[in-house]
């Protein structure tokens, strides 16, 4: 774990769990793995308080736990999974992914699981269907059949999964055989369990009744109230399939600035055909021949054969490389290039960066080696049309950014510098990784800079809440105008132009933490994409 | 190397030219000090994207972040002492104990070890009602006793005695409800003080009016 990533992961534990469990946690990311014991007394923090934060990461799948070095009659040893921690990020997007497939039940569904690490259907079908009944108006409620189809079809469309079963030591509820626990460095994958997609029974017909007359709202049942049948049995969200999803948000929507919005069509739905036969990290989709896709085309789109077979030779022909041809039966066979997709986006955002941090003849240099592979000083000056002693500055300023390499070729044995040649290249990959160090440390400064900024206007914050209660329980209580305009001119108005640019630089921060995920999101998929096709 | 200083002293080992700066010019000024934590940007950065799905994807940030701070996995630690234990810190709200779990996971899927005792919630609906008319009674009781005791002087010690029986009493249902609200200690102590004598004025001017316990200068 690099140090931006270690702060990173600290300052997001922080945020959600507390400080308690921002210190155990990045103590354990900094060792690797360790035992309870080792782990309260190297951060001196009281056993109990220790037990609780691991129990906490635990829930929520950040940390596991397996025999040690030991074996299975040693201590239990307990790693944290970064990977998981740095989607607390990205949180806001995947509710909204939620929202705009599947609505607002949708998205407290996956709300609610997020929060909670894995809870069971039952629990999450009762708690989502309170909360909607709560914001609707009186006298209507929400039926939990209409929560539980919801969540069906997000389970059938792989959105969530079932948590994957321990083979716990100690508990017989596996039978006669105690079986061990699994060894920590192999975490069991969701996908291996048969089980993984699909639903328990459970008999809930119901729904939570308002009634009209008391100021409470009493919750009345009618019908059957949730029973429990499916105890043990824990769902939580399946953050590989959103990331597909993202991915594939993220192709068409290149695809349709770059040639339009009917071949963004069609790659859509080239890509919905072929949701569930691509396993997860492959270079390509499945071949589709050009007769499928025509037939699979919404008829909205209002796309004829002849304009399909032209759109799908203009897309093969892109050099962006998004849609490859490889074969010629059932009018053509054509696939999508995941990989090749994902390379040109991250080629692309590396691309963005240089221009808009050096300038756009900077960029002009670093796409020419980008696209050159090695090229000498002087070469570079002529293919770049650029004045020699420009071009060398620029060139410098790259290089001590290390956004550009310097490869020595020596003429002769010893490395004398009159005699070697001094190539400028840039490495794809080593570059998009620098990149994502960058990223990581930046969307820490922006959390660091909003707690500061929280920090220094505290009172003011204080204030304005109290303030606020205090309104809310005067209008709750009916005075009158007079009163209300005397509390509220109990803070002066340079405290609130105050209040007003303090709460637009926070909201500006927590807008630019999510922009900066975005670009996380999609090195982080080049690069594991380009590990995967290894 | 060092032989070779006197012989070709104002030669290069490398091609000059390359660097594009002749002999008499003068080298660009090596640095002294650490380059500037916020160096001064050539460039403005490109503002931010905007629209709806921006602005519900923010608000869905702070809310998630401040529902976060009430949840149960929120682990707050202890306040440490300042400076002096001091005599209010009895009649503090019940800070978070270490020895107990707010939430109750599902501990057959956490390694035993994990185990800690689930703080079973305070039901403030239906126990506080139950005792409350004992309660209110007893209120009643002992102050017409006090009544008593100030208008009888001679028959003080007698009073006394009772006093001091049912506090006995309410000391003893005291022991058996151990998570009741704090405003039965004012009951339980033998010190003339009200609660709200300790108080250390972080409530001042947000309670209501009609707290008839409030001490009064």
């Amino acid at each position: 774990m690099t140090t931006q990533e270690v702060r990173l992961c600290g300052l997001l534990l922080q945020e959600h769990f507390g400080n308690v469990v921002e210190k155990v946690g990045t103590h354990l990311i900094r060792s690797g793995v360790l035992t309870l014991r080792a782990l309260a007394h190297e951060t001196k923090l009281p056993l109990d308080l220790v037990k609780k934060s691991l129990c906490v990461l635990v829930q929520h799948g950040m940390c596991t736990f397996g025999a040690g070095r030991r074996g299975p009659a040693g201590p239990v040893e307990y790693r944290i999974n970064c990977e998981h921690v740095f989607h607390m990020l990205r949180y806001p997007r995947y509710i909204y992914t939620a929202k705009s497939l599947y609505g607002d039940t949708g998205e407290l569904i996956v709300e609610e699981i997020l929060q909670r690490g894995h809870m069971t259907m039952s629990s999450t079908v009762k708690t989502v269907a309170d909360r909607l009944t709560h914001n609707m108006p009186e006298g209507q409620s929400m039926d939990y059949s209409e929560v539980v189809s919801v969540f069906s079809q997000l389970v059938e469309t792989h959105f969530l999964q079932r948590c994957p079963p321990l083979a716990s030591a100690g508990s017989s509820s596996s039978g006669a055989v105690d079986t061990p626990l699994p060894v920590a460095t192999q975490p069991t994958e969701p996908e291996s369990h048969p089980d993984c997609y699909k639903l328990p029974y459970i008999n809930l017909t119901g729904q939570l009744l308002q009634s009209k007359h008391s100021s409470h709202t009493k919750k009345l049942f009618s019908g059957q109230p949730l029973c429990g049948d499916d105890d043990g049995i824990y769902w939580q969200v399946n953050f590989q399939r959103f990331h597909l999803h993202f991915r594939d948000q993220a192709i068409i929507s290149a695809v349709s600035c770059k040639l339009d919005q009917s071949s963004s069509e069609i790659v859509r739905t080239m890509l919905r055909m072929s949701e569930v036969t691509t396993p997860a990290h492959a270079a390509f989709t499945q071949a589709l021949s050009a007769n499928e896709i025509f037939r699979a085309l919404l008829s909205s789109y209002n796309i004829a054969r002849p304009i399909l077979d032209q759109y799908l030779s203009l897309l093969v022909d892109d050099p962006m490389e998004f849609v490859g041809k490889t074969g010629d039966s059932g009018g053509g066979m054509y696939v999508v290039n995941l990989h090749r997709a994902l390379a040109n986006l991250a080629r692309a955002t590396l691309e963005s960066v240089v221009q808009e941090r050096f300038g756009s003849r900077s960029a002009r240099i670093f796409r020419l080696l980008l696209r050159k592979r090695h090229l000498e000083q002087k070469q570079v000056e002529d293919f770049a049309m650029i004045p020699a002693k420009e071009a060398k500055d620029m060139l410098y300023k790259l290089l001590s950014e290390n956004l550009v390499q310097l490869q020595e070729i020596p003429k002769t044995p010893d490395y004398a510098p009159s005699r070697t040649f001094y190539l400028y290249t840039v490495n794809q990959l080593p570059t998009a990784r620098l990149l994502l160090q960058h990223c990581y440390k930046t969307v820490g400064n922006l959390i660091e800079r909003r707690l500061y900024e929280t920090k220094e206007n505290k009172r003011l914050l204080e204030k304005s809440q109290r303030i606020e209660a205090i309104l809310a329980s005067l209008q709750a209580t009916g005075a009158e105008a007079a009163q209300l305009t005397e509390v509220e001119e109990m803070i002066t108005v340079p405290e609130r132009q105050q209040l007003e640019s303090l709460r637009h630089h926070i909201n500006k921060l927590d807008s630019s933490e999510n922009q900066v995920d975005e670009t996380i999101f999609l090195l982080k998929s080049y690069i594991n994409s380009t590990q995967a096709s290894r | 190397m060092a032989g070779n200083r006197g012989r070709g002293r104002s030669q290069f080992t490398f091609n000059v030219d390359t660097l594009r700066f002749g002999r008499g010019d003068s080298l660009p000024t090596s640095a002294h000090t650490p380059s500037p934590l916020f160096p001064p940007m050539q460039f403005r950065p490109v503002p931010l994207h905007t629209g709806e799905e921006v602005d519900y994807m923010l608000a869905l940030k702070q809310e998630l972040r401040a529902s976060s701070k009430n949840l149960p996995f929120h682990i707050k630690a202890a306040r440490t002492k300042t400076d002096v234990a001091r005599y209010s810190d009895k009649y503090q709200n019940g800070e978070p104990k270490y020895n107990c779990i707010e939430w109750s996971p599902d501990w057959s899927r956490m390694p035993k070890e994990l185990c800690i005792k689930v703080q079973k919630t305070r039901k403030t609906g239906a126990k506080p009602q139950l005792t409350q008319k004992p309660k209110v009674a007893a209120r009643k009781e002992e102050v017409l006793q006090k009544l008593e005791t100030l208008e009888k002087r001679e028959q003080e010690q007698h009073s006394e005695e009772e006093e001091d029986e049912e506090k006995k009493k309410q000391n003893e249902e005291e022991e058996e409800e151990p998570d009741e609200d704090y405003d039965e200690e004012e009951l339980e102590d033998e010190t003339d003080y009200i609660i709200s004598y300790f108080d250390n004025g972080e409530d001042f001017g947000a309670d209501s009016d009609d707290n008839m316990d409030e001490a009064v200068c």
